[in-house]
């Protein structure tokens, strides 16, 4: 799949977390993604990247802008390497947290886009990686 | 291609002096906004770029990532935030760079005549690499503005007592920028100690101003609105915009028992009548 544009943002803070929304955000206009499209990537990059920082001791997002006529599509990686998640399908289920928030990150992020995988395995780190398409 | 600049660093050692002249020459002309920058701290700038420009095309070859370059890196680092700082443009601050190429290739031509496989090589390394070089500027400059933006957003919230009261008994709490800083938590610490101190029964967070809601936001408003109930306060929260909406039923949070309202007005609305204040028939 043809990538167009890459490009990483560091995620080592709360402030960066804010540099990640304003990044996607940023990209999703570019490609003239829909107000609410645009909205629901931003809020699924904000659960990961926060996820990123707070589970998995930061981080890095890797942005891909996707072109592949007639559609376009960005693409977003989390990857940490942090303690890694030892059991996905638990951990993307509502309401499940270890960290007393509200559990609803992950499987929300899922639910905001189109693709959506995790891979991980305890004490490697954590990648997701999810993919919204226009 | 040359891997290696093999001329270049002689050049500039035999040349730097009449190299530098003509570089500020080169930017004081093509200036727009003269005066922007002091003839001096031009200058300086320029000086220390070359002589760092010396020492890493000598030791670090043409790759700008080596280590051998990180001076020359710090500098345009330098040169590009105070830059940014004085409202130059991105490519304003890029020229910094671009403007010493011509300079640099006269030379070349001048050095090099007799060699021209050699002018050519040293002539494409030396513009690659100053591409690079003036494309980090812009770089930097975009970091240190979106910091700039960050760091206004949380001020922003800093120095605003946002809570206002808009009737006897009703408070509201216009929310802006990002929610999931720490400095939210002490706005609505805020809010609470004014319904205490107002004796308020109800408080509208009104949260128009608030470009993503996702489940820290949710937390922390669900977590404020269980506060001002144990003082005896209902909240009302106001401004969630469709997009908003629709993002806040994908990620399955459950306002629960919250009373939401479009906007502002309408919020105001049902606090007056929660307090049985009689109202103007109206729309
Ligand atoms: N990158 C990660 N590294 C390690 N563990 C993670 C990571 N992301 C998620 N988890 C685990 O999965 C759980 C569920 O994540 P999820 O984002 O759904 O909820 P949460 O972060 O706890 O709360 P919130 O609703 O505020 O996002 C987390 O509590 C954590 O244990
Ligand atoms: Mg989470």
């Amino acid at each position: 799949m043809p990538v167009v544009k890459e490009e990483t943002v560091a995620i080592g803070s709360d402030a960066d977390v804010v540099l990640v929304r304003q990044r996607v955000r940023r990209r999703a206009q570019e490609l003239r993604f829909s107000l609410v499209d645009q909205t629901k990537l931003v809020t699924a990059a904000s659960e990961l990247a926060r996820n990123a920082l707070e589970h998995g001791r930061g981080g890095e997002m890797l942005l891909q802008v996707l072109e592949e006529p007639p559609r376009s599509g960005l693409r977003l990686v989390f990857v940490d390497r942090g303690p890694g998640i030892s059991n996905v399908e638990l951990a993307m289920k509502d309401g499940y947290t270890t960290g007393g928030g509200l559990g609803l990150g992950l499987g929300g992020a899922k639910r905001l886009v189109n693709e959506f995988a995790v891979e991980s395995a305890p004490g490697a780190g954590t990648r997701v990686t999810v993919t919204k398409w226009h | 291609m040359a891997v290696n600049l093999i001329h270049l660093p002689r050049i500039l050692e035999r040349h730097g002096e009449a190299l530098l002249a003509d570089w500020i020459r080169e930017q004081l002309q093509s200036r727009s906004r003269t005066g922007a920058i002091k003839e001096g701290e031009l200058r300086e700038q320029c000086a220390e770029f070359l002589r760092l420009f010396r020492e890493a095309t000598t030791k670090g070859g043409v790759d700008m990532t080596r280590p051998e370059y990180g001076p020359l890196r710090e500098l345009l680092a330098n040169v590009s935030a105070s830059r940014g700082a004085q409202g130059f443009s991105p490519s304003e601050t890029a020229k910094f760079v671009f403007s010493f190429k011509r300079p640099l290739f006269m030379r070349l031509r001048e050095e090099l005549m007799r060699d021209p496989v050699a002018l050519a090589d040293e002539t494409w390394a030396a513009t690659e690499l100053l591409d690079e070089l003036g494309l980090y500027t812009t770089e930097v400059y975009q970091k240190a503005r979106e910091a700039v933006i960050v760091r206004q957003q949380e001020e922003m919230l800093e120095l605003s007592t946002p809570v206002v009261k808009l009737w006897d008994g009703i408070l509201a709490l216009p929310m802006i920028g990002t929610l999931d800083s720490n400095r939210t938590q002490v706005v609505m610490e805020t809010l609470l100690e004014k319904i205490v101190e107002t004796g308020s029964e109800v408080a509208i967070i009104d949260i128009t101003g608030v470009p993503t809601v996702d489940t820290l936001v949710a937390q922390h408003l669900m977590k404020t609105v269980a506060a001002a109930r144990l003082m005896g306060a209902e909240c009302i929260i106001s401004g969630i915009r469709p997009a908003i909406a629709q993002t806040i039923v994908h990620l399955a949070i459950d306002l629960g028992t919250v009373v939401t309202k479009a906007n502002l007005a309408d919020a105001f609305k049902a606090a007056l009548d929660k307090l049985g204040v009689a109202q103007l028939p109206g729309r």
